[in-house]
């Protein structure tokens, strides 16, 4: 069984490829993007609470958001390739497999980051959101707490490919192992809009559980995508 | 062990009943909380027992990835199922201490909250099993079965971390332990333990003989000449 | 005091409610079997 590898050329052609495909099609940019903004006025709708209590529930609304918006992106990683019977020619060629996982998550990172940017300047309108921590440290815990979320959807959309209701298998195996990077985003952000406690202990744990898990990925990755 | 099954399974009867007896009379009443906190006695050593066998699912699911042996598969699943069951009770008996003792029903603290997390991730587990079809299914499932172990330090940290920050009742508290009390507690324990290991045999047990049958039947349909399907 | 019977009750409802159901599938393999045997 090969040890991960650190991908090269691979990488970098099948995320171009991806982007690229994407940019001419736009199919899965333009469904998440309405979507997010759906979210976030429908949010608006059944959320509206004064400036100061804003602050406190705008972390965990925003990234519940941010949530659904990566399981619709999540969702559609591997449906190109299964369209085109691509998984197959991946699994006999001798492209290191982790290539091939690291370019869909840094796809889907970048697709889901774009959202983020997006949404965000809506939810500051809508919710009157201003730090009153330091600011900057929201942008290391977007990172984060994006490649958390994406990392191990983009692996479990794997596994998900063969199971019956392939859709609603992403979430049900995501939401759950997800639930401490959650808490770190939410609780995260909630430290740094109040102001009121250090959002240090979350970043790091996010950060580690980050590192956990790509490397776990890393790691069977290609043990999920030979068992077809 | 097919012939001791009996057997076993009537000491453990007997076992678990002595056990509910100290744990109803014998034990001493609570100072502070009366009778109810007995329900510990059946409350933690169902937690204990739940730990035990996620464990067991986790070493048998990192054999499967290794050797791809069945009869590892088998005693993953049997376990995952078994530790969900003793883990549905942590989850019930809790509320059910916390209402009486601490007026609220559910407290998010980190014993109950992590217990409720790990729910969730073997139930998703034992979902992944039921939708993937195929014979790779296995595959897929201990791979899972690794990623909810590796997270489960990180949902206790997670959640102690926030309950410090905003601390609510603990349900269980700690301070120091009756001798007697200690006693009655290991007794349980054990007692559940031997009546979750049989019911985790008769699992394994099943899923073996699935397995065979599946093979039978895989087998016969390969053999059956064409026009008779 | 009742939470301390309902308690107990519910642990083993949610106890025999799985051996029912392992019960079940025992008895529905064994008709496969029965019914493999016979082809």
């Amino acid at each position: 069984m090969s040890r991960p590898s650190i991908p090269g050329a691979t990488l970098v052609a099948t995320l171009i490829k991806d982007l690229r495909l994407e940019w001419r099609s736009k199919d899965a940019i333009n469904s998440m993007l309405f979507f997010a903004l759906l979210v976030v006025v429908v949010f608006s709708f059944s959320f509206d609470p004064e400036a100061e209590q804003s602050r406190q529930i705008a972390g965990g609304l925003v990234w519940v958001a941010f949530l659904f918006a990566a399981v619709v992106a999540l969702n559609q990683t591997w449906a190109r390739e299964l369209r085109n019977q691509v998984l197959d020619a991946y699994r006999v060629s001798p492209a290191p497999p982790n290539a091939l996982f690291l370019a869909k998550a840094l796809g889907n990172f970048i697709f889901v980051s774009v959202l983020e940017l997006l949404m965000t300047p809506l939810f500051i309108i809508f919710y009157r959101l201003r730090a009153l921590g330091p600011a900057w440290l929201l942008v290391p815990v977007a990172l984060l707490g994006t490649w958390a979320l994406v990392v191990n959807g983009t692996f479990f959309a794997a596994i998900s490919l063969r199971t019956r209701s392939r859709e609603i298998m992403l979430p049900l195996l995501l939401f759950p192992i997800s639930i401490p990077a959650l808490l770190g985003m939410v609780n995260a952000t909630t430290a740094i809009l109040t102001g009121e406690e250090p959002a240090r202990f979350w970043i790091v744990l996010l950060a580690t559980y980050d590192v956990v898990f790509t490397i776990a990925s890393l790691v069977l990755f290609e043990t999920v995508l030979q068992a077809e | 062990m097919k012939r001791a099954f009996p057997i076993l399974a009537v000491l453990t009867a007997a076992l678990l009943s002595y056990a509910l007896y100290e744990a109803l009379v014998v034990a001493p009443t609570d100072a502070m909380q009366g009778d109810v906190y007995r329900i510990i006695y059946y409350h933690v050593p169902s937690a204990w027992t739940m730990f035990v066998f996620f464990i067991v699912n986790f070493v048998a699911s990192v054999v499967y990835l290794v050797r791809r042996s069945a009869k590892a598969d088998a005693v993953a699943v049997a376990a995952a199922e078994v530790g969900v069951v003793f883990c549905s009770v942590v989850l019930v008996t809790g509320p059910l201490w916390a209402r009486p003792v601490w007026g609220i029903w559910w407290t998010w603290d980190v014993r109950l909250t992590s217990t409720l997390v790990l729910w969730l991730i073997y139930v998703s587990y034992l979902m992944l099993r039921r939708f993937a079809g195929g014979g790779q299914m296995p595959v897929l499932a201990a791979a899972l079965a690794v990623f909810g172990a590796l997270d489960m330090p990180l949902v206790y940290f997670s959640i102690w971390f926030f309950r410090t920050q905003h601390p609510q009742p603990v349900v269980g508290g700690g301070g120091s332990i009756d001798p007697r009390m200690l006693h009655v507690w290991l007794l349980n324990w054990l007692a559940f333990l031997c009546f979750g290991g049989l019911v985790f045999w008769s699992r394994y047990r099943l899923e073996v003989l699935q397995q065979e049958v599946d093979e039978a039947e895989a087998l016969q349909s390969l053999l059956e000449p064409r026009g008779a399907r | 005091m009742n939470f301390l019977y309902a308690a107990y009750a519910a642990t083993w409802l949610i106890h025999i409610g799985y051996l029912v159901t392992l019960a079940r599938r025992y008895a529905r393999l064994r008709g496969k079997i029965r019914e493999l045997a016979k082809r």
